[in-house]
């Protein structure tokens, strides 16, 4: 049998033995992807096949937890999709500022940038301590990250002119510090982001939501834990709330779908209608 | 009597980069409506082009041509773009899955992305075309095409605007077919239905 198929059965056995063994279910994943990153991790783990990998990986934490700091890690960028940014704030912002309080989930937040980005943009349009972000993600590791809120020096000229993109009103640098070859989040933006660990494909809701934001993270997901996903932040988003997904992510064809209204045209922007009642 | 479905294939995937867009132009342009396979297509281009390349395309081809949506179930006479700054991936149900994982030898969307996961979901049943670039994105993805025995197609480099990708592509692969730019689609069009 060619390696290539004994590889994509390799991959399927580990990902039921994982799920059976340590609850986290990854059999619902875009395989394409996973693919991939099952490859890139074998590839700097020091396994000669997967099998082998498997039978230490069943057996030890540590081993699977490196597995999952492998097939889990997502990437972003500071205001990232700048357009997006600009909608949120011309088109969100105001009914957020309609509450005395708000409260927004931001589910698969890898290494904090989007977090920073919206709270940033939160506290330029006067909402700085009247909300709270809980930020979330699957991987620890990236969590650890988005707590500490130090990124590479070098990118924070392409994140300047995002922000410029994305209207903002202040300079940037007065966001971070720079120390050596790094730019440190500044201290009062880290303490309205609640930084904790969440699975979307197991875990349940967090409380009553005003914006729900969660992007390029369902793309990766098959159509069934896309629904549940979505079903999960319909439970918890509040009538007027909004959903925000990635710019090639659309509720066109789910089930939550009539609910729901897009607020800024191919900004995947939605909102929650106030129903019947 | 003629055939509705042709039986040796089922999908094409193609990679273009610099030089691109006009290649793209010619060889899209020469497919009609009734072309009776899809088409996916990585195409390097700027970020900021958003769906601007498909609507151009689709303007001028008799093939219908989008950007790639996710979930999408790949239909024959059509072509996909993969969207700026996403992966464009085939699941082996033949539907198309994005993704913004780093970029792979310095390019997202990257061919050899889209070749790698179309070879696990179509095998043998693939035609892979790399076309005029510079770089070498394309050449392990036409390989892994030519291992799961599919059929492999290079624009040959003499009339391409940019020589390297499809030099690379040639060196890793010897493909079974190296065409001049014009020869591309009328192969393509014999090819799909067989």
């Amino acid at each position: 049998m060619p390696d290539e198929e004994l590889f994509d059965i390799e991959m399927r056995l580990l990902l039921h033995g994982v799920r059976q063994v340590y609850g986290y279910d990854f059999t619902d994943y875009s395989e394409a992807s996973i693919k991939r990153r099952i490859t890139q991790w074998l590839a700097s783990s020091g396994y000669a096949n997967l099998s082998h990998a498997q039978a230490v990986i069943l057996r030890d934490q540590a081993a699977f937890e490196s597995l999952l700091r492998g097939i889990t890690v997502n990437v972003s960028d500071m205001f990232r999709d700048p357009a997006f940014f600009r909608a949120i704030r011309e088109q969100v912002v105001p009914h957020l500022k309609t509450y005395p309080f708000v409260k927004i989930w931001h589910a698969g937040c890898a290494s904090g940038e989007e977090a920073y980005s919206l709270a940033i943009l939160l506290e330029e349009e006067g909402l700085k301590g009247h909300f709270r972000m809980y930020a979330t993600d699957i991987n620890n590791e990236v969590l650890q990250k988005a707590r500490e809120g130090i990124y590479p020096l070098k990118e924070m000229q392409r994140y300047t002119k995002n922000y410029q993109s994305a209207g903002g009103r202040g300079s940037f640098s007065d966001y971070y510090s720079a120390r050596y070859d790094h730019a440190i989040m500044m201290k009062s933006l880290r303490e309205q982001i609640v930084f904790a660990s969440h699975n979307l494909a197991t875990d349940a809701d967090f409380g009553e939501m005003h914006l729900i934001l969660c992007r390029n993270v369902l793309i990766y997901f098959k159509p069934t834990l896309k629904e549940r996903v979505l079903r999960l932040f319909d439970s918890c988003l509040l009538p007027g709330g909004f959903l925000c997904l990635g710019l090639k992510e659309t509720l066109d064809g789910r089930r939550i779908a009539p609910d729901y209204g897009e607020v800024a045209q191919r900004m995947r922007i939605y909102r929650k209608s106030y129903g019947q009642e | 009597m003629a055939r509705n479905r042709p039986e040796r294939f089922r999908a094409v995937v193609a990679g273009v980069s610099t030089g691109g867009v006009e290649a793209l132009k010619l060889v899209l342009g020469a497919l009609s409506k009734d072309f009776p396979l899809p088409v996916m297509v990585v195409a390097h281009i700027s970020q900021e082009a958003d769906n601007g390349l498909a609507l151009l395309l689709d303007d001028l081809c008799g093939i219908r041509v989008k950007e790639a949506d996710e979930l999408e179930e790949v239909a024959a006479g059509t072509v996909y773009l993969a969207p700026p700054n996403y992966h464009l991936q085939v699941e082996r149900d033949a539907t198309l899955s994005l993704s913004v994982d780093p970029p792979v030898r310095f390019a997202r969307p990257s061919v050899d992305v889209l070749f790698e996961s179309a070879a696990d979901a179509f095998g043998p049943a693939l035609i892979g075309v790399v076309m005029t670039g510079a770089g070498s994105d394309g050449s392990n993805g036409l390989k892994r095409i030519k291992e799961a025995g599919g059929v492999t197609v290079v624009q040959d480099p003499a009339t391409a605007e940019a020589a390297s990708m499809p030099k690379s592509a040639i060196e890793t692969v010897s493909p079974d077919y190296i065409v001049q730019l014009s020869g591309i689609a009328p192969l393509l069009v014999r090819l799909a239905w067989l």
